[in-house]
């Protein structure tokens, strides 16, 4: 390893950032690195003031924290660094947070698989998966300090304790403050290995869980925060791309020398599936692009309609062979041929978009020789993490230097590096001039990637005694997980369960959107219940009550919504109350209170009540915040979005004919109660979403006695469903 | 290309662009006033909120000539000296933003509004702040801010 190019990399960023002095990363590399580095080397590190490749103190007392996540409004800039703090015992009020470097080996918390690294902003695993990793390292960083204070006093280390950036040695009634430290830190022979029962107690915790404001939010009221569309370097260019409307179509450009001849145009490059335009302004780069005249191929998508798959989907969900199984428990068939009664209900959802409020962008400068790249990003990172730059410059990872910036909204949308490798093309011919790549939003939403289509055809078996004992749900769309994600029921105690899914492809470009298909299944599944209970003469929660008995912090959560949202109480005159429950790492149970406009169809939402189960809450009133937006994002795809789909062709192009919903629309309240844990704290950003769909349709259905079971429940189809 | 005079934030900025160049791209790509967003570039998102003359416009669909004679022109930049506006303070105090994206445009036309109607009820909090649409979905933080900010509530607690 020592040697190594990179090694070598990595030791000559950390120097540009101001030194390094021990390369400690949770994997606990650092004993191999200390045996095999010179000991100078280390000693003029160590006076550089750098105590881990996590933190860096400086004897003005001042702590810098590194952030590995993507900052996209869900405030890791604020819960890793405040974990770590927690561990190091570090004055918080001294702490300032950077983000760190884009590199996996040293700053990836655990991926998919055992053992595997990554740097990946998804999934809401990023408090989870870095959970271990930042106390670990905020504690080898507190033991440095304590042994170096040992050391220095010439006491034994287990009679120090910190509190609030100092070491303490109390018989002696000394006290040195961490940067007071730094003239004398060296390394400990050994590093002990932090197992968790080394680590804090929660009930020791004092800045986890505690009302600490989020440290970028004075930078976003200013206008100083910086998004990479922000950025602007010296001779700087700026490129768009004209894209097609039908997904994967190629272009043929029949006015290049038109083009080419335009104020300011610099080069038109031709992509498979798209042209694109580099001029030496924003404003002439998209004058050039809607100069562009192009001929469009056929492409998978052509003649695809989306409105009109859905019975196709139906008869895919009716042939008797099985699609692929992605959860099977007991014997469905078998409880179903045995039961008293049986169900069945198909639910559907058209396509949604990301709609984040930053249009994808990028700025990337390549070096003359071609064999470097400077690369400024909003991005949920991934592909670790130099984002598809590499292979199109040719150049190996570490000659790829990524600066992440703010995201303006990422929802899953910025997990794709399709606009990073655009970018890298386009400055690659540019080099070495800088290139600032923008998406339009008609760009982004005409070659959006979205959440896909499906149909979920669910059939429950109860026996005489009303008890679930069979449920089958079956997913039809494209995407695989992106439409089979959320279709298991872990809380509900069903012993015959089976999820399918079953393919559809029509070469529409999907991605994973906030929730992926939680949002869609758990509507299914929660709708299901909803007209079930009622079938009974049950009220629905007491349903699911039943169905909980054997989880008991998924019915915990249900009982404090219950609680919370005065359920048994009436609601006022023309209102109802829906429940649905929601897994999403963390456990929720949200109740809203609706009603029904049935002039035009609008349904009105008052409040949202959710009890959540997400282990220790590093940021409670972010964690508020997280369920607030999840339940707005969620209320604006299930009563607003739609995209439609023509011929292959997006029919949506911006903001007047894709509707998100505006503050008109806002409930009066959002009410959150966390439930207390000293579990490890489970993600929170995709719980709330999913709750959105069913609990208004349940709302609906106990307001009105009718189904909404096709996402979005626009006007024109509630309207319809209530003149039935 | 000609040259235009424009007065933004207390200051007379000159800018060499093509007619028709929008307020926008002068701002954020010509003088460095990146504070205010693009994001729909039809007026339909707000995200792009400046003030011309104390009025809450949207930069991404005006003209640079139509603003070139003197009118004031206002950026978040220009707002205070050190974010200290009330509305600024009451935003960070409800801990309002989460990408931060929108929230220029949320606070310019915020200031707006308390600049014509110091004491805004809740229904006129949302019918004049409709036009700013918001992804993370701040909205209700937005509103409370705007309470804070009318009722002077800013301190930090």
């Amino acid at each position: 390893m020592p040697g190594s190019p990179k090694l070598v990399g990595r030791r000559e960023f950390l120097k540009t950032s101001g030194g390094v002095a021990l390369f400690i990363t949770a994997a606990g590399i650092l004993p191999q690195l200390i045996s095999c580095s010179d000991a100078k080397k280390i000693r003029e590190q160590l006076e550089k003031h750098l105590i881990t490749a996590w933190v860096r103190i400086t004897e003005d007392g001042k702590i810098t924290i590194y952030n590995p996540a993507a900052e996209m409004g869900q405030g890791s800039m604020t819960s890793l660094p405040l974990i770590f703090a927690e561990e190091m015992d570090a004055d918080w009020s001294n702490v300032s947070v950077e983000f760190s470097p884009q590199e996996t080996e040293i700053y990836g918390a655990e991926g998919w698989m055992p053992g595997s690294k990554l740097m990946f902003t998804v999934g809401s695993r990023t408090t989870k998966s870095y959970y271990p990793v930042m106390r670990k390292a905020g504690a080898q960083a507190r033991y440095i300090l304590l042994s170096s204070a040992a050391a220095h006093w010439n006491v034994p280390i287990a009679e120090l304790t910190t509190f609030e950036s100092h070491v303490i040695h109390e018989s002696t009634n000394k006290k040195i403050s961490y940067g007071g430290l730094v003239p004398f830190l060296m390394m400990p022979e050994i590093l002990p290995d932090f197992t968790a029962e080394r680590l804090k107690k929660p009930k020791d915790f004092h800045l986890i869980g505690a009302k600490i404001p989020r440290t970028e939010i004075p930078a976003k009221v200013d206008g100083s925060a910086q998004f990479a569309i922000d950025l602007r370097l010296p001779d700087m260019v700026y490129g768009v791309l004209e894209r097609g409307k039908r997904h994967g179509a190629k272009p043929i450009l029949t006015n290049e020398t038109e083009i080419h001849a335009l104020n300011g145009v610099l080069e038109i490059i031709t992509f498979d599936y798209a042209i694109g335009v580099v001029a030496s302004s924003l404003e002439q780069a998209l004058f050039a692009k809607q100069q562009l005249k192009i001929d469009w191929s056929e492409s998978q998508a052509t003649g695809f309609n989306s409105q009109k798959v859905y019975s196709h989907y139906e008869a895919i969900a009716g042939r008797s062979t099985k699609g692929k199984i992605t959860n099977k428990i007991g014997n469905v068939d078998r409880a179903m041929q045995v039961a008293s009664k049986t169900y069945s209900a198909d639910f559907k959802n058209d396509y949604v978009y990301h709609a984040q409020m930053e249009p994808l962008n990028a700025v990337i400068q390549v070096a003359a020789d071609l064999k470097t790249a400077e690369v400024w990003v909003g991005s949920q990172q991934g592909q670790d993490t130099k984002l598809g730059v590499p292979d199109i410059l040719g150049i190996p990872p570490e000659d790829v230097n990524v600066h992440l910036q703010y995201l303006g909204g990422g929802f899953g949308r910025r997990s794709m590096s399709d606009f990073v490798k655009e970018c890298a093309v386009l400055a690659k011919k540019m080099a070495p001039l800088p290139v600032k790549l923008i998406w339009t939003r008609e760009d982004d939403i005409t070659y959006g990637t979205f959440r896909p289509l499906s149909l979920q055809r669910l059939k429950v078996c109860t026996n005489a005694l009303g008890t679930i004992t069979g449920f089958s749900h079956c997913v039809i769309g494209d995407g695989g997980n992106l439409v089979a994600s959320g279709a298991r029921n872990d809380h509900y105690d069903i012993p015959n369960q089976l999820v399918e899914w079953r393919e559809a492809s029509h070469g529409i470009r999907l991605k994973h959107w906030r929730s992926v298909g939680h949002a869609p299944n758990k509507f299914a599944i929660e709708c299901m219940l909803d007209e079930i209970a009622l079938d009974q003469g049950t009220d629905p929660l007491d349903f699911r009550r039943k169905l909980m008995a054997k989880s008991p912090r998924a019915l915990a959560t249900l009982e404090k919504a219950e609680e919370m949202s005065g359920w048994k109480s009436p609601s006022p005159e023309g209102r109802a109350k829906g429940v649905a429950f929601v897994e999403h790492g963390s456990l929720g149970t949200g109740v809203c209170e609706i009603s029904v406009d049935h002039s035009n169809g609008k349904i009105r939402v008052y409040n949202f009540w959710i009890a959540l189960d997400a282990g220790v809450i590093v940021q409670p009133d972010n964690v508020k915040a997280q369920m607030e937006g999840g339940i707005i994002m969620g209320m604006s795809s299930v009563l607003k979005e739609q995209i439609t789909i023509v011929n292959g062709k997006v029919q949506q192009s911006n903001f007047h004919d894709y509707n998100l919903l505006r503050m008109e629309d806002t409930p009066e309240s959002i009410q959150t109660i966390f439930i207390d844990s000293n579990e490890t704290p489970e993600g929170v950003g995709e719980t709330a979403t999913p709750m959105v769909a069913c609990a208004i349709a349940n709302a609906f259905l106990r307001l009105t006695g009718k189904r909404l079971r096709h996402l979005p429940f626009t006007p024109d189809r509630v309207l319809a469903v209530l003149n039935q | 290309m000609p040259t235009y005079t424009l007065h933004i934030n207390g200051k007379k900025q000159e800018v060499e662009v093509a007619q028709g160049t929008t307020l926008l791209w002068v701002l954020r790509e010509h003088l460095g006033l990146t504070g205010t967003k693009y994001s729909c570039g039809i007026a339909l998102c707000g995200s792009c909120t400046i003030h011309v003359d104390n009025r809450p416009v949207r930069a991404c669909t005006l003209k640079v000539e139509n603003f070139s004679k003197g009118q004031n022109i206002r950026t978040i930049e220009g707002l205070s000296d050190h974010a200290d506006h009330p509305v600024q303070k009451a935003w960070v105090k409800a801990q309002v933003p989460q990408c931060g994206y929108c929230q220029s445009g949320q606070i310019m036309q915020a200031v707006a509004l308390l600049e014509s109607n110091p004491n805004p009820s809740p229904e006129e909090i949302k019918t004049y702040m409709n036009g700013i649409l918001c992804r993370c979905g701040t909205y209700l933080r937005v509103i409370k801010a705007i309470g804070l900010a009318a009722t002077n509530q800013t301190q930090e607690t």
